[in-house]
């Protein structure tokens, strides 16, 4: 689904990421984890292009992205992203979010939209909230709704860059309730999260990051019980530690 | 009384300047009071103001039709007048966000179409009078709406120019809106009339109103669009992330996503262009279009009313009073939704 072969980026004169290699499967969850700093976000948002590379290969569904903007089209009709800030669209309503890229992107008729997007406001618990706008909602609806937007596109592919980061603890559980589910149904996802209890549950695979580089990768039960680097295990212990 | 003590007199240093402040706005009151209607004399009669301490009202009173309707035939003053009563209903009209329907376009261009057979005539046994001799309020008004009309438009195209990640149309936004916000809209206005001609085909001529017209809008677009840019610039970087990743293309983008957002915060620095634009639509005046400030001073230089100036500008102040505040107040119940 995923392939990323030595990816070099830069942000100026700082080598953000440095010779990344990352082969994600069909159905397959991965957990991106590490230090602030360390490249992950930037690691994911280059899988739909909100970040360029400078070098190496990304292909997405067999695409890969390049500098023509057709290929960077097609790979975002089949990813879905969702942020640590929610970026629904405050001046649109619940069901405008949900109904928008399908109408305008995919051409959908805008009733069938609706249907969709009710039925995906089921699937996150909150159809109840159709009609309001995201300022009216909690922090844990409006990321629940930010995911549906995305299902709405009928992704193949699932990006999550730190969804639960900016959520009081309590609404926490609410979203990772509802990426279970997903992952359940074979969601194929990448998640940058730090929330080791939905990488145990879920993932295939951790991911660890430090410095631009991917240090370990491994099955959280692999990672968890006997990381392989110092810096997995000082990174695990700040984490878990409290 | 407790306000009174709180607000005005708290100590003794604020109690006498409150003190002083309210004996000279009381007396200035007073003396305005006086100037303006006890003293003053209403009738048509520039001896009679000579004589008298007060506001020589007379001139209004004789000269208000030429003030508002400029050099028109006089017998067909109902035309412009019914004119500017249109067009002030087809604004107030689309004041209500119950009207904001495609069918409002259709309604301002029967409006539009009905104020233009109203003024040029030709139909209907009104005779034909050329846009010449149009003056006064009407003027302001139509150079004020098509300004807005043209310019706004132009303003967005300008600003989303302006952030454009292609070298070649930024340059070509950033040299217009620094050029023309670095001259004054009377150089503008003198360029559009003197030397736009010269630059067209012998034989072709653009009217002069729409030369005019033409300046206004030039100008007022690159203000407007420093306006939007501004409104563009605060719209956070994770709405483009979400559209980006919804794959909307840039047009859809931005029509729906960035525009809506970025206009809304950008309503109060727009009106307060829009009415900066209407006030200074009276520099056509240099150019010999008389609107309704250029008809005030031609009143004032017949030899009769020679200085009354100040009663004939209260009387167009407070016809720009009007429309200006108007607007703000708008404006501000906007900004309240």
């Amino acid at each position: 689904m995923i392939e990323m072969k030595e990816v070099n980026k830069y942000f100026g004169a700082f080598h953000v990421l440095k010779d990344v290699s990352l082969a994600v499967g069909r159905g397959e969850k991965v957990v991106v984890c590490g230090p602030s700093g360390s490249g992950k976000s930037t690691l994911i948002r280059l899988v739909n292009r909100l970040e360029t590379h400078q070098s190496g290969r990304v292909v997405v569904d067999g695409v890969e992205l390049t500098e023509d903007p057709r290929t960077v089209d097609r790979v975002r009709r089949e990813v879905g992203m969702v942020f640590q800030s929610f970026n629904l669209f405050p001046h649109l309503t619940v069901l405008e979010n949900l109904t928008l890229a399908p109408i305008w992107v995919q051409r959908v008729p805008k009733k069938e939209a609706e249907d969709t997007a009710m039925h995906f406001l089921r699937r996150v618990r909150i159809p109840e909230q159709v009609d309001k706008y995201p300022s009216q909602l909690s922090g844990g609806q409006q990321q629940r709704v930010a995911i549906a937007r995305a299902l709405c596109m009928k992704p193949k592919l699932m990006l999550f860059d730190e969804p639960t980061s900016a959520l009081d603890p309590e609404m926490i559980k609410e979203v990772l309730d509802v990426m279970v589910e997903l992952a359940r149904e074979g969601m194929t996802m990448v998640v940058v999260t730090h929330e080791m209890g939905f990488a145990r549950t879920v993932a295939d695979r951790v991911v660890f990051m430090d410095g631009g580089r991917i240090v370990e990768a491994a099955p959280p039960a692999d990672f968890f019980s006997a990381p392989k680097t110092d810096r997995a295990k000082l990174f695990l212990s700040q984490v878990l530690g409290h | 009384m407790k306000w009174l003590r709180d607000n005005l007199f708290p100590g003794w240093v604020s109690g006498v300047f409150s003190a002083l402040l309210i004996v000279i706005l009381v007396k200035s009151l007073f003396a305005f009071v006086d100037w303006a209607f006890l003293e003053a004399i209403w009738r048509a009669d520039a001896n009679a103001c000579r004589a008298a301490k007060g506001a020589c009202w007379g001139l209004i009173t004789e000269k208000h039709r030429f003030i508002l309707f400029g050099t028109y035939p006089y017998e067909q003053h109902w035309r412009p007048a019914a004119a500017s009563v249109l067009l002030i209903a087809l604004w107030t009209f689309s004041a209500f966000r119950a009207f904001w329907k495609w069918w409002l376009t259709l309604v301002w261009f029967f409006g539009l179409a009905l104020i233009g057979m109203l003024m040029w005539g030709g139909v209907f046994g009104m005779p034909y009078v050329e846009n010449e001799r149009w003056g006064g309020l009407i003027l302001t008004l139509l150079l004020s709406t098509f300004g807005v009309a043209f310019a706004f438009p132009l303003s967005i195209l300008l600003a989303l120019g302006r952030r454009s990640d292609m070298p070649i149309i930024r340059a070509l936004c950033v040299g217009y809106i620094e050029l023309i916000r670095g001259v004054p809209l009377i150089s503008v206005l003198f360029m559009a009339s003197v030397m736009l001609p010269l630059f067209l085909p012998s034989g072709v001529t653009i009217d002069k109103m729409v030369r005019a017209q033409l300046a206004i809008v030039m100008f007022a677009a690159a203000y407007l669009a420093e306006v939007v840019r501004g409104g563009l610039q605060s719209i956070p970087r994770g709405q483009y992330d979400a559209a980006h990743a919804l794959a909307l293309p840039y047009w859809r983008r931005t029509w729906l996503i960035i525009l809506p957002q970025a206009l809304r915060v950008s309503v109060p620095p727009l009106v307060n262009t829009l009415i900066a634009l209407l006030k200074d639509t009276s520099l056509v005046l240099i150019i010999g279009l008389f609107d309704l400030l250029s008809t005030v001073k031609i009143s004032l230089t017949e030899p009769a009313w020679n200085g009354f100036g100040i009663e004939a500008y209260v009387f167009a102040s407070l016809v720009y009073f009007v429309f200006c505040f108007a607007m703000s107040r708008y404006s501000r119940s906007f900004e309240h939704r």
